[in-house]
């Protein structure tokens, strides 16, 4: 059911950013989602075209691109990948760590046909 | 003609600016409030049950029971003593914060010092919509596995204080509590960490002290205020 909010609130954004633009329609949405936020795209692209039906979004194409979680461990200063074997730094096994990417959670862009 | 048109707005901005309203008006009215999330069956409502009983006097508590369903929750935290409103959610899997918008509409809040919002049992999407309360509480529980937060990253890693329930079952169960502890540390390095069991009553009060603590720095009880008012 997250995904269910999740796009509903996807469409009231994309739909206020096209508003001012006098759009007849918008084509395409493109998210940018880190590995870290837990939604899944196949559900997101299902309700899409259920709650899109009927307004301007109808049908859009929806892009997702996905960013891989990329930690920096703060006591070797290395970048790592982190999986869910291996969390703690590869290099020097510190668990002291900044999140460098992984939390992407937005919309990018629409495209719009005027 | 077609435009590409930049929007680079979080997907979930609108529920993050309600938050905030939420936050306002909870500071207006002088009120600290906590989140209370967890997996189903941890002991979110056995803690609260437990807080409501062991809050120094004077400290009036509402709570904000989210569920899919029923109001058994709220029945248990009315009976043992707060202002208690159930939200069902009709089968979301999270509150939000319209849904708290809404609810404290409904609380008389000059009547309240703390208010606690249960939000409904699950590791994954609480995590991602913010209510607008000061402080986040995750309730672990010993038989749900020293895994979790490697399994549940982000809701591991969005809270303010762990509660590790059930802890009169680390005999009987296996559960690693370095492993687990060292999961959490990566993710949310110095998180403050209460173990505690509801069942025994062992280590509540510490858990309770700091509520406590977090009460007193950001409101004044309620009788205190009531004497300044006309």
């Amino acid at each position: 059911m997250h995904e269910l909010s999740v796009t509903e609130n996807l469409l009231k954004l994309a739909l206020k950013h096209a508003e001012p633009t006098k759009a007849n329609r918008i084509t395409d949405l493109y998210l940018v989602i880190g590995q870290l936020s837990s939604i899944i795209d196949d559900s997101v692209q299902f309700y899409w075209d259920f709650v899109s039906k009927g307004t301007l979004a109808e049908g859009a194409q929806l892009h997702f691109e996905r960013i891989p979680t990329e930690f920096l461990c703060l006591d070797c200063n290395k970048s790592y990948f982190p999986d869910e074997e291996q969390v703690s730094c590869p290099y020097c096994d510190g668990i002291r760590i900044k999140i460098l990417t992984g939390n992407e959670f937005r919309l990018e862009a629409i495209e719009i046909e005027n | 003609m077609r435009k590409k048109i930049p929007v680079v707005e979080n997907i979930l901005s609108a529920n993050d600016r309600l938050a905030e309203e939420n936050r306002k008006t909870l500071d207006q009215a002088g009120i600290f409030s906590l989140n209370f999330m967890a997996s189903p069956g941890a002991g979110k409502t056995s803690l609260i049950e437990h807080i409501l009983k062991g809050l120094i006097e004077g400290v009036s508590i509402a709570v904000i029971d989210g569920d899919v369903a029923t109001s058994i929750d709220s029945d248990r935290a009315q009976a043992a003593g707060a202002i208690a409103l159930q939200i069902n959610t009709g089968g979301e899997c999270h509150l939000d914060a319209v849904m708290i918008s809404g609810a404290l509409t409904k609380l008389d809040l000059s009547q309240i010092d703390l208010l606690i919002v249960e939000n409904v049992g699950n590791l994954i999407c609480p995590s991602g919509f913010q209510l607008g309360t000061h402080k986040s509480v995750l309730i672990a529980s010993i038989p749900e596995g020293d895994d979790k937060p490697y399994k549940y990253p982000a809701m591991y890693r969005g809270v303010d204080a762990l509660i590790i329930n059930k802890i009169d079952l680390l005999p009987y169960v296996p559960f690693d509590m370095e492993y687990f502890r060292r999961g959490v540390e990566v993710l949310n390095p110095g998180l403050i960490t209460f173990p505690l069991s509801c069942r025994t009553g062992e280590g509540v009060e510490n858990f309770i002290k700091w509520i406590a603590g977090q009460v007193k720095q950001t409101t004044v009880p309620t009788k205190l205020r009531l004497k300044h008012q006309p």
